[in-house]
């Protein structure tokens, strides 16, 4: 029998999932690691990248693409503070690719400080997420 | 006297009104719902971002070389004061309300020597404010093509001011908005937005002691995940306020028109006694020409 933590993803608009899980992987900036139930106390920034939620071992986890957020590990589980969340399947690549582009002549475009950091912004995770679907 | 064909007219026009009123209330009545849900829903990623805060700034705080954003320029010389209100009026006193708590906070500032920029988000408050401190409002964020307020509206004001906290333009940031307390009152607030203010064990942290006893490992550093929370932070206090606004807007609204249908419904009731006594009175005055006609002959 496989001990279960509590695992809550929240974004700040709503929770998103509340679970009992067996195993989570998150996408921390130093690193992705995984958390089991009994995981020492840690909090980390999160780089973008695709967190994999086990709610049983045995099955396929669900997966899905975070822009970047923060993890608090303590005795009870983990929660994960996402700046928005993406499923993976639901992105069209054509359309990113071409939202990247747009973002790049934005870049170089950007006529003061409040545009450039917006493009840095949504290039930050749309590249990351570019190279993940190359796989 | 008014005649029976203008009072006919008035009942009608007034009956109208009513309707529109009732309307308007019934619409405010289920965004208000909406509106709630909204900031319900927003409520559990603000605990456990003021939970982290407080953790985090326990260990942080009075250290060198913090982030201004936590402690400050140094200085608390320019002011931005961010007005958030409707775009839209017959909401009763509700923007007056908020534009009265900033301007006493304005005036009181300028009084001490400050300089104050205001940024407004909502027209209804530039319409307001414009006449006192026209040339101090650097700009207006106008929010009419929204339906509801997302966090990504949110961040993109919060982004702003945090840019042009980074250029120098100002020290400290206030923003005005009104708390949703009930459909019937609604709380002018001032919340000071940088440096951002660290949540205090006491409030917003209760369960903290729950995870608070065992000692955290911190991936990078403290300091890294702290510059990483500190705009993250601005950003949800602005969404809060915002979804705060939007609940007790529509309350506000909802309350004055319930009020202007009663208004209405006793202004009909006048009218209909007006008329009625208008035409025994023509009648009357019939009858007595008839009859003193007959007496005549």
């Amino acid at each position: 029998m496989a001990e279960l933590m509590s695992f809550e993803l929240v974004s700040p608009e709503r929770l998103l999932l509340d679970l009992q899980v067996a195993h989570v992987v998150v996408p921390g900036s130093e690193g992705e690691f995984g958390v089991l139930p009994g995981h020492a106390p840690l909090m980390s920034t999160l780089r973008p990248g695709l967190i994999s939620v086990y709610e049983d071992e045995q099955k396929p986890p669900q997966v899905f693409f975070l822009k970047g957020g923060f993890v608090e590990v303590n005795s009870e589980g983990l929660v994960v503070l996402a700046e928005d969340t993406i499923d993976p399947e639901s992105i069209d690549r054509a359309q990113l690719e071409q939202d990247i582009k747009n973002s790049m002549e934005d870049l170089s475009l950007a006529k003061d400080a409040l545009e450039l950091e917006r493009a840095e912004k949504r290039l930050a995770w749309m590249k990351p997420l570019q190279e993940i679907l190359k796989h | 006297m008014a005649s029976l064909k203008d009072l006919r007219n008035r009942i009608t026009s007034v009956k109208s009104t009513q309707k529109i009123t009732k309307a308007m209330k019934m619409v405010a009545a289920s965004k208000l719902k909406r509106a709630q849900n909204a900031a319900e829903q927003a409520r559990p990623y603000a605990q456990r971002m003021d939970k982290v805060m407080a953790a985090l700034g326990q260990s942080v705080i009075g250290q060198p070389g913090s982030s201004p954003l936590l402690v400050g320029s140094g200085s608390d010389h320019t002011w931005l004061v961010v007005v958030a209100t409707s775009e839209r009026g017959l909401c009763g006193g509700f923007n007056t309300n908020i534009v009265r708590a900033a301007k006493r906070r304005i005036d009181s500032l300028l009084a001490d020597g400050k300089d104050v920029k205001i940024l407004c988000v909502g027209r209804k408050g530039r319409a307001q404010l414009r006449r006192f401190y026209g040339p101090r409002i650097i700009d207006v964020i106008d929010m009419s093509g929204m339906r509801s307020v997302g966090f990504a509206d949110a961040a993109a004001i919060a982004e702003r001011v945090r840019v042009m906290f980074d250029e120098g333009e100002f020290d400290v940031a206030i923003m005005f908005y009104a708390r949703f307390q009930s459909a019937l009152t609604q709380i002018a607030t001032e919340q000071q937005l940088i440096p951002v203010p660290l949540p205090t064990v006491e409030n917003g942290a209760g369960d903290l002691k729950a995870g608070g006893d065992a000692v955290y490992e911190y991936e990078p550093s403290e300091e890294a995940i702290l510059e990483d929370l500190l705009p993250r932070n601005v950003s949800v206090q602005v969404y809060r306020a915002l979804l705060e606004n939007a609940a007790s807007e529509q309350g506000a609204r909802m309350t004055a028109m319930d009020a202007a249908s009663r208004n209405a419904g006793d202004l009909i009731d006048r009218l209909t006694i007006e008329y009625n006594r208008t035409r025994q009175a023509v009648i009357t005055k019939e009858l007595i020409e008839i009859i003193s006609g007959a007496e005549a002959l």
